[in-house]
């Protein structure tokens, strides 16, 4: 969907003439109140869930929770997905013309935050007649997202569903977002952020963007018991600097290779820098039960004891300042050995909490 | 314990539109009870995925967390009731939990196996650990770290300087106010802080 108007941004200046990507799952009711926005974390996109005509390995990033009798279920709820601004798999990013000058954007792409996606995503809403949403989720950054949505927008949402989310990053967090970023803006290839020009994509920095991302995604436990210190290629070791050796360092580099291929560099930076601003008590001098006074929707809160990207005690921390506001929620802490990723899996009792809640609460 | 008469016993405590919270409050049923019948509002705290999925299932409030890492969550005073309910017995820091029960609600309503009541008395008579209705556990695989009785409990609150506002047995369902010490499998008490 094109939007004309300027949208202001945080930062300072707007951004206009720009196109949000977005599908939707399911029917919406007559009365309007059955509505789920779905909120996209760093590499993910508008297809949440299904697949497309005659792509059968085109699976939305979300399908173990959203679909027809799927825990969010589409045969009940109207879902919105929604690509956000300066991503790249279809609305308007850092890779399209800047309608005032023609040129690619570039570097000059606008930095965008978690709280400039809300209102791009309210005026998709406004689009589409939606006044008030049944529901936002979302996980991770998109957990940031739904968390904001309570925050900007509190009479618009009803219930908000945070998964393995956070009230701001942590130094450490920030601190490998840092090295993503660094790996990115330090590739030849890069050019400052006009690669486009030139032809080449920074290839090189992506890879470990992504590696070091990886890492933090999954448990020790996991990465352990899924690659240990098994070799790559048979039981001798080749005496290597270079070379592949251990199986962990061939899944790296394949993650690392996949995502060069499809993922903007701007867009990772943007992305990062989204995550890393995200802190909705800084003006409330760090005071998150401040912060969180003008939310009035009901909580589901879930995170993931193995995650120490998202830690559960950064979910607690929104808890207790839902319950310092008298604010209505639930909180599940999933035993799950995944680590991040946990929120993209099959897990029985993830996927039966969120079922429940949307049964229970979303859908009453 | 989650009889109908006894929930109700314990319901009846529980002052009408109180904002509740209750530690070790299973599938909810308690929370759903005073929520229709009384008016209150809350959250129930577990540990137990079964029975957090169970209380969400029933549109009760759930957080789930390990009571042995304490209430720090809460804040003082921060509810009209905080209910203990066959809770207090599975606690390593039972204590510190009590005392943080007091904190965090202005009332506190506890409930607990009395290992006292005169068949567990006559099991150990004969030289054996209880094993009865109440208490169906082998001593080698029972989860009641905390065997203590109604009169112990009167100690335990003098010590925390808690004042007893109501304090009886329940057996069978009903209210035992005359020696519950040796006539009631439950022990019920309603306290709350003694003022500095």
């Amino acid at each position: 969907m094109n939007f004309a108007d300027a949208l202001p941004l945080q930062g300072g200046g707007s951004i206009r003439g720009y196109a949000l990507a977005y599908e939707t799952y399911g029917q919406l009711n007559a009365d309007k109140s059955n509505a789920v926005l779905i909120c996209h974390a760093l590499n993910a996109s508008h297809h949440v869930a299904g697949v497309y005509k005659g792509q059968p390995k085109s699976e939305g990033w979300w399908s173990t929770m959203i679909g027809p009798g799927k825990p969010v279920d589409t045969n009940r709820f109207f879902v919105i997905g929604v690509n956000n601004l300066g991503s790249c798999f279809g609305s308007t990013g850092p890779m399209h013309a800047n309608p005032d000058t023609g040129e690619i954007y570039g570097a000059s792409f606008p930095v965008v935050t978690v709280e400039d996606w809300v209102n791009a995503q309210a005026r998709l809403l406004d689009a589409l007649g939606i006044e008030t949403l049944a529901a936002v989720m979302g996980g991770s950054l998109g957990g940031m997202q739904a968390l904001s949505w309570t925050l900007q927008y509190p009479q618009r949402v009803r219930h908000a569903v945070v998964v393995a989310s956070a009230p701001n990053l942590t130094a450490e967090n920030i601190a490998f977002n840092e090295v993503a970023r660094r790996a990115i803006a330090t590739d030849p290839d890069f050019h400052g952020g006009n690669f486009y020009q030139h032809g080449v994509v920074p290839k090189r920095g992506l890879r470990i963007a992504r590696m070091v991302g990886h890492i933090t995604y999954l448990s020790n436990d996991v990465m352990n018991e899924k690659f240990g210190r098994t070799l790559r290629d048979g039981i001798e070791l080749k005496y290597s600097t270079q070379d592949v050796e251990f199986q962990i360092e061939s899944y790296l580099r394949h993650q690392g290779d996949k995502f060069a291929e499809y993922f903007d560099a701007n867009t990772y930076l943007l992305i990062t820098r989204a995550l890393d601003y995200f802190d909705p008590a800084r003006a409330f001098g760090g005071d998150l039960s401040l912060a969180l006074a003008r939310a009035t929707a009901k909580f589901l809160l879930v995170s993931f004891t193995t995650d120490w990207r998202f830690a559960p005690a950064r979910s607690r921390e929104i808890v207790r300042a839902l319950l310092d506001n008298r604010r209505e929620l639930s909180y599940a802490e999933i035993d799950a050995p995944h680590g991040h990723d946990a929120f993209l899996l099959e897990d029985p009792r993830y996927l039966g909490v969120v079922r429940s809640y949307f049964e229970s609460k979303v859908g009453a | 314990m989650s009889d109908l008469e006894t929930l109700q016993s314990i319901a009846r405590l529980v002052p009408q539109g109180a904002r509740v919270l209750d530690l070790g409050c299973g599938d909810g049923a308690l929370l759903a009870h005073l929520q229709a019948l009384r008016g209150c509002s809350g959250y129930g705290v577990e540990l137990a995925d079964a029975n957090v999925l169970a209380c969400v299932k029933r549109g009760v409030n759930v957080i789930q967390l390990n009571l042995d890492e304490g209430l720090s969550m809460f804040a003082d005073q921060s509810f009209d009731v905080v209910l203990q309910i066959d809770t207090l017995q599975h606690l390593r820091n039972a204590e510190v939990m009590l005392r943080e029960t007091a904190r965090v609600g202005k009332l506190g309503i506890v409930a607990f196996p009395n290992f006292a009541h005169w068949p567990n008395r006559l099991a150990v008579l004969r030289g054996r650990m209880p094993v009865t209705k109440r208490l169906p556990y082998e001593w080698y695989d029972t989860p009641n770290i905390r065997v203590g009785t109604y009169r112990d409990f009167e100690a335990l609150a003098q010590k925390n300087h808690l004042q007893v506002l109501d304090a009886f047995g329940l057996q069978d369902g009903r209210e035992v106010r005359w020696l519950p010490n040796a006539r009631a499998g439950t022990a019920v008490f309603k306290f709350q802080r003694r003022a500095a």
